[in-house]
């Protein structure tokens, strides 16, 4: 029921008119962080101020909108902003990446290959790639604007010199367009290889450090690494999803009992869902039965 | 020795409002060449440092250095980037306090490395052989190298900081009072070590300190600057032992004799 007290999708006409400039900005500079007068939201920073407002100023009413957060439909994060924008904008809601016009994400790319006419909207913690070596922002940002990237490979030299390898499992740095090395907030390195020569546009935003980025579609997207430790996605070896049998695809490991008992899914529920209505199926296709029956379904909140 | 100069200042003055830093001071400096600039503490010694490293622009004069093309190059003249690639590549700045010139977050081997990441290098494996090998032409030991800076004496600090420092192999070599605040075996040890490298390497070095015996055991010439203006300028041992001026007589004779 869309709640006729707000204005369509909740933020006042200017000020969807300012993010949309920041918006158009971070698109035409690959990479590069604007900064934007982000707002107050209704809800605390960390739950994706910075992706609602994104959101909000593109965000059209024939606009099928995805919210996902850590590749699921049905979390949290997920479920309260999903009905923000039923209340505020009145839209289409779906878990369906392929229906989805709009999909806001915290730390999943979906499994989905995404097309030219969908939108990826990321919410964004820390936008700084640098944030952790250099502490100033004046010294960071004339990093970016001279490219003097070196800092950032001190960043991987340390994780091989520590652990053996590039430990850095997310956040893991990327140079856009062979120009600006950004922060692909928290999404794990698994998706890295995903945002490369995406079809879909991808917008990042970050609320409470008041920062928008964007990668276009088609553009070249190079996760860092040194040549003779070339950069490499987790890989699950002799893993598959309990509930639709994937392999190759990023897990959330469920502990199922006291006992240690555990079982992974498919950390993006619909893939999974797709899959098990294709007739895949793993070893325990009836775990989750009795507690699901909301995914899978478009409905409309008008 | 060249018979062109490195570096050559131009009648530089630095004012802070009102008040002068550095007043009208100019010199040459010659490749393989180490030279000091000694005075008391607010005779501007470290304006002048700055003002030649680029880090704070002088209010009038120039600063001119000649490129690895032969070239001599107004620097405030270049634009930014080009500074501080200059700076990271083809000189060095050693600071009295090894933590303004070291990251004391990351361990020593990525110190040594990050001029060297910095200027494009991209392979592991030759980026901590560098390390190892420049560890130990600054006497630390090799298994050390993933340990933190924070875990260091003072004078392994100041050591890693000349390390990280010259590894890009730079031709210039600020040194802002160098063996300031290490007790004097430490410091023998180091300048012994300095001064090897800087004859292994043909380093010019300015080396700014209020030690004279410092100056006296690296430079081969030096500057006596007094309230911003140089007054005595000659070699090193002339001036020492030598002294025209009355305060520079003072500061020689100023030395405590054990």
């Amino acid at each position: 029921m869309i709640d006729q007290h707000y204005n369509f999708a909740y933020l006042d006409e200017q000020t969807k008119r300012m993010i949309r400039r920041a918006i158009l900005k971070a698109i035409a500079i690959p990479g590069y962080q604007v900064p934007f007068a982000s707002r107050e939201m209704p809800m605390p920073y960390g739950w994706g101020t910075g992706g609602v407002q994104v959101t909000a100023a593109i965000i059209g009413a024939d606009d099928v909108l995805k919210m996902i957060d850590q590749g699921s439909d049905d979390t949290t994060n997920a479920v309260a902003l999903r009905g923000f924008f039923e209340k505020t904008a009145g839209v289409a809601t779906t878990s369906k990446t392929a229906d989805a016009t709009i999909i806001q994400t915290r730390h999943r790319i979906p499994e989905h290959e995404l097309t030219a006419d969908q939108t990826l909207v990321y919410q964004v913690p820390i936008p700084e790639p640098l944030r952790f070596l250099e502490p100033r922002e004046t010294e960071t940002r004339k990093m970016h604007a001279l490219e003097e990237y070196g800092l950032m490979h001190v960043k991987l030299y340390e994780d091989i010199a520590t652990h053996g390898h590039i430990a850095t499992t997310y956040a893991y740095p990327v140079l856009v367009y062979d120009r600006y090395v950004m922060d692909p907030s928290p999404t794990p390195k698994f998706d890295n290889p995903k945002m490369n020569n995406c079809a879909a546009l991808q917008l990042f935003g970050a609320g409470r450090e008041k920062r928008i980025y964007a990668i276009p579609p088609y553009t070249k997207v190079v996760s860092l690494d040194f040549e003779d430790h070339p950069f490499e996605v987790q890989k699950f070896e002799g893993l598959a999803c309990a509930l639709c049998g994937a392999k190759h695809v990023y897990f959330d490991e469920v502990v199922i009992d006291d006992h240690g008992g555990r079982m992974f899914t498919c950390s993006d529920s619909d893939y999974c869902e797709e899959r098990r209505a294709a007739g895949h199926v793993g070893e325990q296709p009836d775990f989750m039965s009795s507690e699901t029956g909301s995914g899978g379904k478009t409905e409309h909140a008008a | 020795m060249s018979d062109q100069p490195l570096l050559r200042a131009g009648s530089i003055s630095k004012f802070y409002g009102p008040q002068a830093g550095c007043l009208d001071v100019s010199f040459e400096l010659w490749p393989g060449e180490v030279l000091a600039i000694v005075g008391e503490s607010g005779s501007g010694k470290t304006t002048l440092l700055n003002c030649l490293s680029t880090n704070l622009a002088p209010t009038s004069g120039t600063v001119e250095y000649r490129m690895r093309d032969g070239h001599l190059r107004n620097l405030y003249d270049m634009g930014e980037a080009e500074r501080r690639f200059l700076l990271r590549t083809d000189w060095g700045f050693v600071h009295q306090n090894p933590a303004d010139g070291l990251r004391m977050g990351v361990s020593a081997g990525a110190n040594v490395g990050e001029r060297l990441m910095a200027v494009g290098e991209r392979h592991y494996g030759n980026i901590r052989g560098q390390a190892l090998d420049w560890l130990g032409r600054v006497e630390i030991a090799a298994n050390r190298v993933d340990d933190g800076p924070r875990t260091f004496s003072g004078g392994m600090r100041q050591r890693l900081q000349i390390a990280r420092n010259l590894v890009t192999s730079p031709r210039l070599v600020f040194m802002d009072e160098p063996t300031g605040g290490l007790d004097v075996s430490v410091q023998a040890r180091l300048l012994d070590l300095v001064r090897g490298l800087v004859a292994d390497l043909g380093l010019s070095v300015i080396v700014v300190t209020h030690d004279l015996a410092v100056a006296r055991l690296l430079s081969h010439r030096m500057m006596v600057m007094k309230s911003g203006r140089v007054i005595e300028t000659g070699l090193t041992d002339q001036v020492l032992d030598d002294p025209r001026e009355p305060y520079t007589q003072l500061l020689v004779s100023s030395i405590l004799q054990v």
